[in-house]
């Protein structure tokens, strides 16, 4: 963990699962109609658990290589409360609430980051 | 960044919702045409959707949407008694075409509400991009 890293906290990666998430519960919302497709989610907390850990990370052999995002969650598929008869599991009310939660929480995690952003401006700048 | 996959994702819905509002648009249009017999009378169409777990379009395991292909309606087309119709075939009859309006209205309401969420979708997306951009300004 270099010192950007540190400065920052868990932000980033909670910023990179709320991202993955979008396209998860997106891919759901498009897949609305489609027969047979199973609504999917990912855990925030085990995923966030996931990519802290530093035996998950890729290992790096070179001073060359540089840290790449790891978004391998995994998916977790939805139980719904009434399926369809062509067996599509998506509740699009369920996946609106959930795209909006998720949108919230992204915007929580970028106000962090924000707020660290300018901190470390100010100490900088010695204004 | 995989926040644009989403804009791949809900285009896909986008596309594959309108490929569906066009096939309604033409049943409607043609819930009124005459064939001369069950064989050449209008069938409506529907499209069927199928998910792509295709990397080319997104990333990992979250699935865009296609259309797959369009189906035609397997309802025998309402025969109709009318010999002084142009169209009638040799006994008289005519045969309507077997689009049901009311079905079709309601598959139009749900394709545009489908066709609203993938929208909105993108719009929030959009939002937190420029707000994540002008991260520290």
């Amino acid at each position: 963990m270099n010192v950007i890293d540190r400065l920052f906290g868990v932000s980033p990666q909670a910023l990179s699962i709320r991202a993955h998430r979008f396209e998860v519960i997106s891919a759901n919302l498009a897949n609305a109609d489609t027969p047979g497709y199973k609504a999917r989610d990912i855990e925030f907390g085990d995923a966030l658990t996931w990519a802290q850990d530093e035996r998950a990370q890729p290992l790096k052999s070179s001073i060359y290589h540089f840290d790449v995002g790891n978004s391998q969650y995994n998916l977790m598929y939805r139980l719904p409360h009434q399926s369809s008869l062509d067996g599509n599991t998506v509740e699009t009310e369920q996946e609106h609430a959930a795209f909006m939660d998720n949108a919230i929480r992204y915007q929580a995690s970028l106000n962090f980051l924000d707020g660290r952003i300018k901190s470390v401006l100010l100490a900088l700048r010695g204004e | 960044m995989s926040l644009f996959n989403v804009f791949d994702i809900s285009g896909s819905a986008l596309s594959a919702q309108s490929v569906r509002l066009n096939t309604i648009a033409s049943n409607l249009a043609n819930a009124g045409v005459v064939g001369e017999s069950a064989e050449t009378a209008y069938r409506a169409r529907y499209p069927v959707f199928s998910s792509v777990f295709d990397s080319a379009l997104t990333t990992q395991q979250a699935a865009g949407v296609r259309v797959e292909g369009i189906v035609e309606s397997e309802v025998p087309p309402r025969k109709e008694y009318s010999p002084s119709h142009p169209m009638a075939d040799m006994e008289g009859y005519i045969y309507m075409s077997n689009v049901n309006s009311v079905e079709e209205m309601a598959n139009m309401i749900s394709a545009s509400r489908s066709y609203q969420s993938s929208v909105e979708a993108m719009d929030t997306t959009k939002q937190l991009i420029m707000r994540t951009l002008s991260l520290g300004s």
